[in-house]
Parts: structure tokens; sequence; C-alpha cells
């Protein structure tokens, strides 16, 4: 597995420009993070349709909102938790509840938000926005995918939260993999375990199945790129086969992936789920890999947890 | 005008007269903040905002923003008597599977453009709205109203930045000043003076009026109309309950029990004057 040659920002802001050329609906509504998104580019070709709203992160979404009450299609940038618990109340109210189609882009989830620490590194936004009716989640895996994702974005009706890492990804997909928004992917079949995974997980879990299997199990390993509708129908079909399921997300394993793996399991066909995650703690500054090592957000804690949701089955 | 004058001041009445009837019949509501809006209502609804009842989504209408969602009751009334909702609607506000909730909701509420309630929210909306049609070179206006105990928001003052600075002269924006907020006196909970400073010291065109007195609010409007290259606020000098007997300039008012006797009561007081 190598990781591709270019940050995945910049195929967002490929995609960006690209489309706004053909939708003229398409605005970008800021909030002075434009050279961390990379949307400067954006800026310079489109500038009447980029609003920099200064560091205003709440009258960015109030104002995307308004944008969007009068036709636009406007995508918000900002980092995770500025994203989301920041302005909660202004994504809930002003965008969910008065039901208009805002895009909220959150850059750098969870320990990839690395040197600017604990203050910048939201491991409860995926839990956030998924209390909110009819917001959709996707957390991009590569470039690959994005590109594949974000015109059925687009063409939703509705607020879509895009959890996007800002850096190198893991090129797990290519040009022709299938993909709809709301649709899991199945990675590699298998009948002992599955394991879910979303983002930067998902290379980790690609690994622990080559680790398991010289341990001779035969693990399923399934891309949830949107964790918000979950695609039920592939979980429960899986979760049927191989009677025990591990989550893995680069997120607190509260409310997240895992939360929502766990509570549909438990409700339509209960077998052993095994979360990996962020364990309910706050981040901390550091470099993407020791973060990895020291909360848990690895190949290894996967391959443990997947004998350990073997072990219990009954 | 001075006949236009009288009908605009007689519609200000009416919607008086429905806002407690219709907060009087459920039996308690936000009559306070209601009432100091009727007579900018009046004018917005029958007199400046290009609407159509019978087109609401009429795409380069004036957009209206109330962000003080609160005041839901009175505009519900000026939609009624504009046409935009039954009259006998009205009765159902609040009760169970209703259109018209406390808070404005634009998924519910024919002629409404934004949902409310959350306060400071809705001026940003309108400040977007505005944004978006400079950006699509549509000569409509944005109308918003926020409160006085709204402006304590922070949000309020990021987009008075944003809107100073862009320079949105299509935004004319009211102050419903009525000095009173849930917990007392603006001025003891955390005071908003120098208001009208503040805002010029935003980039914003400044007009302070008396926010019952129709002919000040029309010529304001037609002021703000003119200059151009900023963003307007009108501040409307305004009592909280303004013309409801059991309320009028009570910091109690924001959101109080009322029973028939006292709505009916008012009512009737209010058509004595109206015909005086």
């Amino acid at each position: 597995m190598v990781l591709e040659n270019r940050w995945l920002r910049e195929t967002y802001v490929d995609l960006l420009i690209e489309y706004a050329k053909q939708d003229e609906r398409l605005v970008i509504v800021e909030a002075d993070l434009m050279k961390a998104a990379g949307t400067t580019r954006f800026g310079e070709t489109f500038p009447e349709r980029t609003v920099n709203c200064g560091v205003q992160e709440a009258n960015m979404i109030g104002v995307a909102a308004g944008m969007s009450a009068m036709g636009k299609i406007p995508f918000t940038h900002t980092f995770t938790p500025f994203s989301t618990r920041r302005v909660c109340d202004q994504v809930t109210l002003s965008v969910a509840y008065a039901g208009l189609n805002v895009k909220i882009m959150g850059s750098d989830p969870g320990v990839t938000a690395e040197l600017n620490g604990g203050t910048h590194m939201s491991m409860e936004d995926v839990a956030i926005m998924r209390n909110i009716p009819g917001m959709i989640i996707y957390e991009p895996v590569d470039s690959a995918q994005l590109k594949k994702a974000f015109p059925q974005i687009l063409e939703h009706y509705g607020p879509v939260y895009i959890r996007l890492l800002r850096r190198n990804a893991v090129q797990i997909f290519d040009d022709n993999t299938e993909f709809k928004l709301g649709k899991g992917i199945v990675l590699k079949e298998g009948k002992d375990v599955t394991i879910l995974a979303s983002g930067i997980m998902v290379a980790e879990a690609l690994k622990a199945a080559q680790t398991l299997s010289a341990k001779g199990i035969d693990a399923e390993i399934i891309n949830i790129h949107t964790i918000k509708p979950l695609d039920e129908e592939l979980v429960l079909q899986s979760a049927r086969k191989t009677g025990a399921v591990v989550t893995a997300e680069n997120h607190s394993i509260l409310n997240g992936l895992g939360g929502a793996v766990a509570e549909f399991l438990s409700e339509n066909n209960p077998v052993p789920v095994q979360r990996v995650g962020v364990k309910d703690t706050f981040g901390e500054v550091g470099f993407t890999d020791f973060l990895k090592e020291k909360y848990g957000l690895t190949e290894k804690e996967i391959v443990l947890a997947a004998e350990k949701a073997i072990a219990m089955k009954r | 005008m001075e006949n236009n004058i009288k009908m605009l001041e007689n519609r200000a009445c009416e919607i008086r007269k429905l806002t407690i009837q219709t907060i009087g019949k459920l039996g308690v509501g936000h009559i306070g903040g209601a009432l100091s809006l009727c007579e900018v209502l009046s004018a917005l609804y029958f007199e400046v905002m290009n609407i159509n009842s019978k087109d609401s989504k009429m795409e380069n209408r004036d957009r209206f923003v109330l962000s003080k969602g609160h005041g839901g009751p009175a505009l519900y009334s000026a939609l009624a008597l504009k046409g935009f909702i039954p009259m006998e609607e009205l009765d159902t506000l609040n009760k169970p599977n209703t259109n018209l909730p406390s808070h404005c909701d634009m998924k519910r509420t024919n002629g409404i453009d934004m949902s409310t309630g959350s306060l400071g929210q809705g001026f940003s909306a309108a400040t977007g709205m505005a944004v978006s049609a400079k950006l699509d070179k549509k000569s409509l206006y944005v109308y918003t109203i926020i409160g006085d105990g709204e402006s304590q928001e922070g949000q309020i003052w990021e987009a008075a930045m944003l809107a100073g600075g862009r320079g949105l002269d299509n935004i004319i924006a009211f102050t419903d000043y009525n000095k009173m907020q849930i917990d007392g006196l603006i001025e003891e909970v955390n005071g908003l003076e120098p208001l009208d400073r503040k805002w010029e010291a935003f980039g914003w065109h400044v007009q302070t009026i008396d926010g019952h007195d129709m002919k000040q609010i029309l010529h304001a409007i037609d002021n703000a109309k003119k200059i151009k290259g900023k963003p307007h606020m009108i501040i409307l000098n305004t009592i909280k309950g303004k013309g409801g007997f059991f309320c009028e300039n009570s910091v109690a008012s924001h959101n109080m029990p009322i029973s028939e006797d006292t709505w009916k009561k008012a009512v009737e007081l209010l058509d004595k004057r109206e015909d005086a």
C-alpha cells in the first residue's frame, strides 16, 4: 500500500473548480482557512463566488444557509472541530432544520490534525453530526473515491458533512471502482469476521486482514465511507455471514461508526461487536503515526479486536 | 399619502388585534415582542415589499427574515391579512400538527423565507441572501428584523461586520428596540448603548426613529434606499407589548399567560381606539 503523491485536498479543490464550471450554483463560504483547505485556488478562479467571512465560523454557516435559501449550493470549509462542535446550533437550525442545502467540509479529522494538537483534534465530530436529522456524513478514503463521490454529493439536495483528510491518503481504490453514496464497499470477502472501517483505518484493516489470514482467520473487509446513513443492508448481510464484527475509525468509539453499527446490530442481529477507535479521551499534539499508536488506531488493535469478537461467538 | 398612512395604521391595528387574539385563544405566548412589531410589519407587507401571495416563491421577490423568530405570531397575522395563509389557520398556533409554530419555520409556513428561533442566526442568513442577490445582480432587497436582546448575540456582530465590510446596501435591517428582555431591562442585563454608534462603527447607515410612527418608518425606508454602498439599520424605538392594556411596557410580557376575558377586552379597546 502506497501513499498518493498528492494531498487529498488538492483533488478536492480540483473537483470544486471542475464542477463549479458546470454548475453556477456552486459557491464557497470560508472562515479564514482557505490556505489550509487549499480553496485559495477556487478563489482565484471564481473570486465572485467566494465569500470569506474571516474568523467567523457561526456566521459562515449562517451566510451559507442564506445563500442556499436563494438557490446556491454553498460549500463551507474549516477544520473538523470548527465545522461541527463550534457551529453545532447553526448547522442544526439554520441548515438542517431549515431544510437547506449546504455542504460542510471539515478537514484534518481525528489524529490527522497532528501539530495543531488537542484543541483542533475532534474525536467527536461524527458523533455531533450523526445526531442532526437529514445529515449525510461522508469520509473519503482516497482521491479515486472522492472523485466518484463528489458529483453525488453535489446532486443530493440536503446537508452533507465531508470529513476530509487533507494530506496524502493511502491509495486503495482506482478509477474503475464502483461508488454509491450510502453504500459500503466490500474490499475483501471473508467468512470469519467482518471488519468495517472508515477513512485512514481502511488501510489498517487491509493490513490486519493479512495478519489474520496468516493465523487462519478469513476476515471480510468493508469500507463504510458513508457513516450516515449507514448501509444497513450490507452490514446486516455481512454480520449474518460472519457472526462477529469489528469497527475501526479515526474517531471516538462513542456515537461514530462503531456506535452506529453497535446500535443497528443490537436491534437487528445481535452479534459480538468490538470497536476500535479513540477511547473517550481528548487528543494531543503529535504526528499521525505516534498518535495512531498512542490511541490504538492500528492494525494490531484491529487484529486483537477481531480475535476477541470471534472468541465471543456463541 | 395621508390616506395611505391611515390605511397602513389600520393594517397595523389589525395585525395587533389578530396577534392578541391568536395568542389569547391559545392562552399563552410571546405577546410583548410581537406587539412591538405591528407597525413595521404593516409597512413592509402592505406597502414596501415586492411580494405576491399568489406566487409566494416568486424568484425576484424581496426577502424577509424575522431573526427574532419568537415574533412569529405577529408575522403570521400579517401573512394571513396579506393572503399567504388562510385567516382561520391563525387559530392553529402551536396546536398539534400546526404550520404555525412559536418560532418561524420556512418548511411549514407559506411566505416564510427563513427558519429562525435561535437568536442571531436569521441575521447571518439574511446577510447570505444579500450576498447571493448581489452575486446574481438581482435588484431585490432583504428586509430583516432583529431584537434588542438578540443584539447581545455575537453572531449579530459577525454578520454586521461582514455586511458592512462588503457594503451590502440591499439589506434593510430593523432593530426592535423595546428596551426589555426576558430577565429585565436591556440596560440592566447587558446594555447596548451607544447602539447607533456601534452600527455606524460596523460600516452601516443608521437611522433611529419612533417604531410606532408609520410616517417615520416609510420615510426611513425611502431614505435607506437612496444611500448606496452601505447596509441599512433602522433602529425602531418601540414599546414592548404596545397596544395591549395588560402587557404594555412590561418585562413580564415576553411570554405570558392571557385569559379569555383579557384578550377580548384588549381587542375591544383597540376597536374603540380605531373608531375614535
